[in-house]
Order: C-alpha cells, then structure tokens, then sequence
C-alpha cells in the first residue's frame, strides 16, 4: 500500500476512531452503566461523573505513558544492561563513558551551550523586543527576525554553512575578511574550541525570534503608570529599561530562558549536519546518536545524562505550575 | 508611548540603524542560499552570490587537436579558435566572447593575458587573442592533441535548473511527498487526543487533576532522546517496526504534552458563564465540549496545528529513528543531511535547491499564519 494512502486511511480512522471513542464510551457510560433511571438516578449521575473525566483523559494518559513517561524508566534500565542487553552490568556503561575523551568533550561542549545560547538568544530577543517596539516599521523588523522560527535546523544549518564556506567567493564571512585583506581563506568550522561559537551562532539566530515575541508582549504588559513616573522622575532610556522594565518582566525572563534551555538539550540536528562531531565539537545529543543502532545500552546512557541534565528545569517547572494552581 | 518626555532624535537613529542591522543579519543568509539556488552551478563556486547580477570570469579547458595543423615557412602551425569548441557551447552558444587570461596548466589557467606567446612545456609557443583566435608554432610537428586553459567573462545566468535536478535525479520529490505523508497525520491526530484532556484537566472536577497538571508540565521537558531505544523496541516487539505508523505515533505521543498544556492554559480562559449555563440546561460534557469548547478554542487548536506540523516538517531526529533509511521512505530532512551533504557536498546548487524545496511548505504556513503561531507562542509561555 502506498504511504500516502495508509497517511489517508490514518487520518481517517485517528479522527474517526477519536471521535467514535469519545461518543460511545460516553453513550455506554450515560445508559448502560450508570443509567439515569431506574431506582436510583441521582446515584447514578453522580457516580458517571466521577468516572467522566477518566474516559476524556485517558486516550491522552496511555499515549503520554507509554511515549514519554515508561521511556524514562525504560531507557534507565536498559542503560544498566550491556551491549547485547543480555548481561547486567550496573552502571558499567556510564564509568566507560566518563573514562571516554569524546564523551567528556561533549559535556563540556554541552554546558557551554547552556550557557551561551540561552543568554544571548534571550539578551538578542530581548533587545529586539525593546528596539522595534517603537518603530513605524517594527512589526516588519519582528516577521523577518521571527522568521528562522519556520526553518528547520537542517535547513537552518545549510544557510549557515554557506556562510562559513571555506572561499572568499562562496563563504561571507571569508569574504569580508578578503576585503579586510586577508591571505587566506579560514574553515571557522575546524578552529578549535571556537568552532562550537560558530555553530552555537545557528540555534541563537533560530530562537532570537522566538524570545522577542515572548519578551515583546511581556514589554507591552508593563503598566505604563510605573514607565511615565520614571520619566516624571527624570529617568534615561537605558535606566527606564534596565530598572524599571526588565525587572517587571524578569519572570517571562526566566521563562524564555528555561525553554531554550531545554531546547538546546534536544537540538542534535545542528552538529550533525554541520561538523557531524568532528572537530570537537560534539554536544550530548549528537554524542547519543553515533551510539544509536550500534550500542543501545551506551545510547540510553548518554540520554539518561541528558535527563539527569534536564532534571533541575523539570522540578523547577513543575513547582512553577503547581503555584500557579493555587 | 509615540512621543514621551527624555526622548531624543539622536537615539532614535541609533535605534534604526541597530534594528536595521539585526534586520540584515537575520535576513542575508537566507537571502543568499536562495539566490544561490537560481545561479548557474559553475557560477556559483566563482564569485559570491552577492555579485549574482554581475558578469562572471570563468575558467574553461579546450583541446586542440594535432590533426589540423599545416606546415608554413618550414615550422609547424594550428590554428583556430577557443569559442567553437563544442564543450564551450553551454557557456558561448553564438561561438563569441572575450577572452582575458589563457594558461597552459591546469594548475595556473590565467597566468597570461590574451594577446601574449609564450612557451608550450611540450615545445613550441602559444597564444590566444582576446577574441579567442589562437595560433600555435612549433618547428617540429604536434603529436598529442594540446590543452589550453583560458579565461573568458560570462554574462550572469538564473536558472531553475538546480531545482529540476533536485527534484528529478536527486529523488527530492519522493522525500517531499515521504515529509507530507509524516507531518499531516502527525498533526491532525494529536489535536482531537488532546483537546479531550484539556477540557478534562480545565472543567471537569476530580481527584488528582493538580498532579496530573504537574505531570503534563514535567513532561513537557523530557528529552526526546530517553524515548528512541525504549520505543523503537517496543514498535519492533509488536510488529510495527520502523514505519510510517511508527513515526506517527511517535510524533503524537511526543507531541501531546505541548497540546494538552497549551490547550488546558486556553480553555482554562474561557468563560466559566457560557459553560455553567449550558450545564443548567442540561447540556452533558460530552455536548458541551464538542458545541461550545471546541470551536471557541479554535486559534488554540490553530496554533498547535501550526507548531505541530511545523515540528515534524523540521523533525530529524525522529525520522532517522522511526523510519527505515532507505530512499523509498527518507523525508526531506534526513535526505540532505545524510544523502545530499555527502555525494553532493560541493554542489552548492543542488543543496541551496534542496534546501528550499524544504523551507518552501514552512514559510508559506510561516508567513500566512504568523498571527497564530504568535498567539500560541504566547499562551504556552506568559499566562
């Protein structure tokens, strides 16, 4: 069968069988379990909508279990398992990966990038946010920085490797160096150490969008009341946005910051597209996937460091959101 | 705030010119591998896509045989000329142009201006004239045929060629068609799933609804990566295996806790009178979700859609993972990253091409619906 056609039947039979769930899980509950009729119909109400919520979740509730919630447990204990996962070897995968040069390249790699691309994405959108604010054409100046948004980190990272093309007649960056009068031509990918910045460079240019919609929207929230006291007071632009605007805004600040984070966990596209690892420049994500298909229990090993990385954020997120429910 | 109080003029310039430079610095990169997809493939590599609408010095080979030569005043002469070569006919159809350097290396072919003789390593001299005559003496006869390189300008030259290689020879319209079919039902199957939750998780009230909140949030933040060995076991214990459903099940499950939590944030909003009101009239939940929530929730749903399909368009590493490698199933992304960037690392042409017969989908759905991509942006982020 083509695929297109199974993406077709797919479609079909997911809204369908969505839809046909949600309706005859609800009609068998309303009439034929807890009826309201009979001898005790107020009962009967009150016990189907107990049960109601359930029959609406639980499609969702299997699928998040078995895709994101068993994964963390599975992937954690298949790590303990050797190669073949026959033979149990403890945390025998993890003290080889620390003992492997590449592996401690890559989390130092890593945190570099945790620590970079999340303040500069967050600092260029910030200042986006602020600079086009009043400008008569900011709303275009937003669409063409927001852009990078749609591409995908492959694309993203073909853009940039024309860029970073080796020639002057090819690479911009070569080029404006010849104009600089530069002998010759550089590989910034292969620089040591700094080729991670030039790479870095491409998830900053992707998120810069997504943090100055956010911040941008924090801006406008502020009252302006506090902003026209402080110029009362005799407050410059730059006091009146680093003291009075970014401290109100300093939780949608965190936000931003905390998703890139996040996303810079994830993101193995970039490296492997642009270096593929070389040049010492893997990061954890990318480290994972030269395991993958050859190594399971190492792979699940370097993404369960992923997660020990990630854990922090997650606990912080959550207590976010559950004080945001009180 | 157009014109408050401690303002000055010569800040906003400073505004301008700023915004205009990050404008610049967001946007020429783009600009250039899209250029650079219309440029002819040689013209590419020779000058950089910011002189496209410029004339372009290319270098080219022409062999002159040795059978056409004459005896002239006892020395040994061929001549002819560079232009009505037949391998230069895709660059001088009219058998005209204007050569500026000649070479009789590979390694050096502009050392000489037009116009110049000098020496033939195999013995003899050579020159060839800006018009592309050349004239070759030697006072023993030529045995092996002779190369020469030369020099000529070449008019700037668009084309979609790039394009019709990508997509006939390179197999990129398979991959196009392979990326469709990953991301539509990728998209349209999470939505109803979620929608269901949300309204669960915001109105219905039951025990445990906070943790189930707080797990929705945690899972929002689990690394993809966990999830690749468990489940793709698991899809090849019960048969599935590396497939297309395998991938759309796993773009749902992974796609799930964005919906619910953007969906849940949105409804949460809704008007608690509209919803008590259908209620007194004895409107169940089911009605009342599918009635009144539903379509009062649709830039939500909107905004998910627009994330979700721009996710899995984009998606690698999910691809690399669920789907099998060969060409019969590779989706756009894995086609330039593991296919075209290693047989066609070079070809600039080909790989601007591919890239955006990538990018063309998203910026359209980019571009159009901007306004709920922003909106949902930001009820997932600042409530």
């Amino acid at each position: 069968m083509p695929p297109v056609i199974q993406g077709v039947i797919t479609i079909l039979v997911g809204v369908f069988g969505c839809v046909a769930y949600f309706y005859l899980s609800n009609w068998v509950l309303d009439r034929v379990i807890f009826p309201a009729k009979g001898p005790n119909p107020g009962r009967n109400i009150n016990r189907a909508n107990l049960v109601r919520p359930w029959l609406f979740l639980f499609p969702a509730l299997f699928a998040l279990g078995l895709y994101l919630a068993y994964p963390v447990v599975g992937s954690f204990y298949r790590s303990l398992f050797d190669r073949a996962g026959t033979e149990f070897i403890g945390l025998g995968n993890y003290i080889d990966l620390f003992n492997e040069s590449g592996f401690r390249t890559a989390v130092f790699n890593n945190f570099l990038w945790l620590l970079v691309v999340p303040a500069l994405a967050t600092s260029f959108g910030l200042a986006a946010a602020q600079l086009t604010d009043r400008l008569s054409w900011g709303n275009v100046a937003k669409s063409l920085i927001f852009m990078p948004m749609a591409i995908s980190f492959v694309g993203a990272s073909l853009i940039w490797k024309f860029v970073y093309a080796n020639t002057a007649d090819i690479g911009l960056i070569n080029a404006v160096r010849d104009l600089l009068g530069a002998d010759r031509p550089v590989d910034v990918i292969q620089i040591p150490f700094w080729n991670n910045f030039f790479l870095m460079f491409i998830l900053i240019w992707i998120q810069t969008g997504f943090a100055m919609v956010i911040l941008s929207a924090a801006l406008r929230g502020i009252p302006e009341e506090t902003i026209e006291a402080a110029i009362i007071d005799g407050a410059g632009p730059f006091r009146l946005f680093f003291s009075i605007k970014v401290p109100q805004i300093m939780g949608t600040i965190v936000v931003v910051w905390t998703t890139i984070t996040i996303l810079v966990l994830k993101v193995f596209d970039i490296v492997y597209t642009m270096t593929g690892g070389n040049f010492g420049t893997h990061i954890l994500p990318s480290y994972m996937m030269t395991y993958m298909f050859r190594d399971d229990g190492r792979a699940t090993a370097v993404a369960f460091v992923i997660m020990i990385i990630v854990l922090p954020v997650m606990i912080w997120n959550i207590a976010q959101a559950r004080k945001e429910l009180r | 705030m157009e014109n408050i109080a401690g303002q000055r003029s010569g800040l906003n310039w400073a505004v301008n010119i700023t915004v205009v430079l990050m404008v610049v610095i967001w946007l020429v990169p783009t600009v250039g591998l899209f250029v650079s997809s219309f440029r002819d493939r040689d013209q590419i590599s020779e000058s950089g896509w910011w002189k496209a609408p410029l004339p372009v010095d290319l270098t080219f080979r022409t062999r002159v045989a040795a059978d056409t030569q004459r005896e002239e005043n006892g020395s040994f002469v061929i001549e002819g000329n560079v232009f009505t070569d037949p391998a230069q006919a895709r660059w001088f159809p009219d058998q005209t142009g204007t050569v500026s350097h000649f070479g009789t290396r590979g390694a050096a072919p502009a050392e000489f201006d037009a116009g110049q003789i000098v020496d033939l390593r195999t013995g003899g001299t050579v020159t060839i004239e800006a018009d592309g005559t050349y004239l070759l003496r030697n006072d023993e006869a030529f045995e092996r045929p002779v190369t020469l390189y030369f020099e000529a300008r070449t008019a700037p030259r668009f084309t979609t060629g790039n394009y019709n290689t990508v997509l006939s020879a390179d197999g990129m319209d398979r991959a196009f068609i392979n990326t469709l079919t990953v991301a539509i039902p990728a998209t349209v199957i999470p939505i109803l799933i979620a929608a269901f939750a949300a309204y669960a998780l915001a109105w219905m009230d039951f025990v445990g609804r906070g943790v189930l909140i707080a797990a929705v949030v945690g899972l929002l933040v689990v690394p993809l990566q966990l999830a690749l060995v468990p489940l793709l076991n698991l899809h090849n214990q019960i048969g599935i295996g590396q497939s297309f459903l395998g991938i759309w099940l796993a773009h749902t499950g992974f796609g799930l806790p964005l919906a619910v939590y953007l969906l849940r944030n949105y409804m949460v909003g809704l008007p608690r009178d509209i919803i008590e009101s259908a209620r007194v009239d004895g409107a169940t939940d089911f009605q009342i979700f599918v009635r009144i929530i539903l379509p009062l929730s649709f830039p939500a749903l909107a905004a998910f859609a627009i994330f979700q399909f721009l996710w899995t368009w984009n998606d690698l590493l999910v691809a690399k993972v669920f789907l099998p490698s060969g060409s019969a199933t590779q989706v756009m992304t894995v086609k330039i990253a593991d296919d075209l960037l290693g047989s066609r690392g070079g070809d600039w042409g080909i790989l601007a091409g591919a890239a955006f017969v990538s990018l063309a989908i998203p910026l359209i759905v980019f571009f159009t619906m901007q306004r709920y991509l922003v909106r949902g942006l930001l009820a997932g982020a600042v409530k």
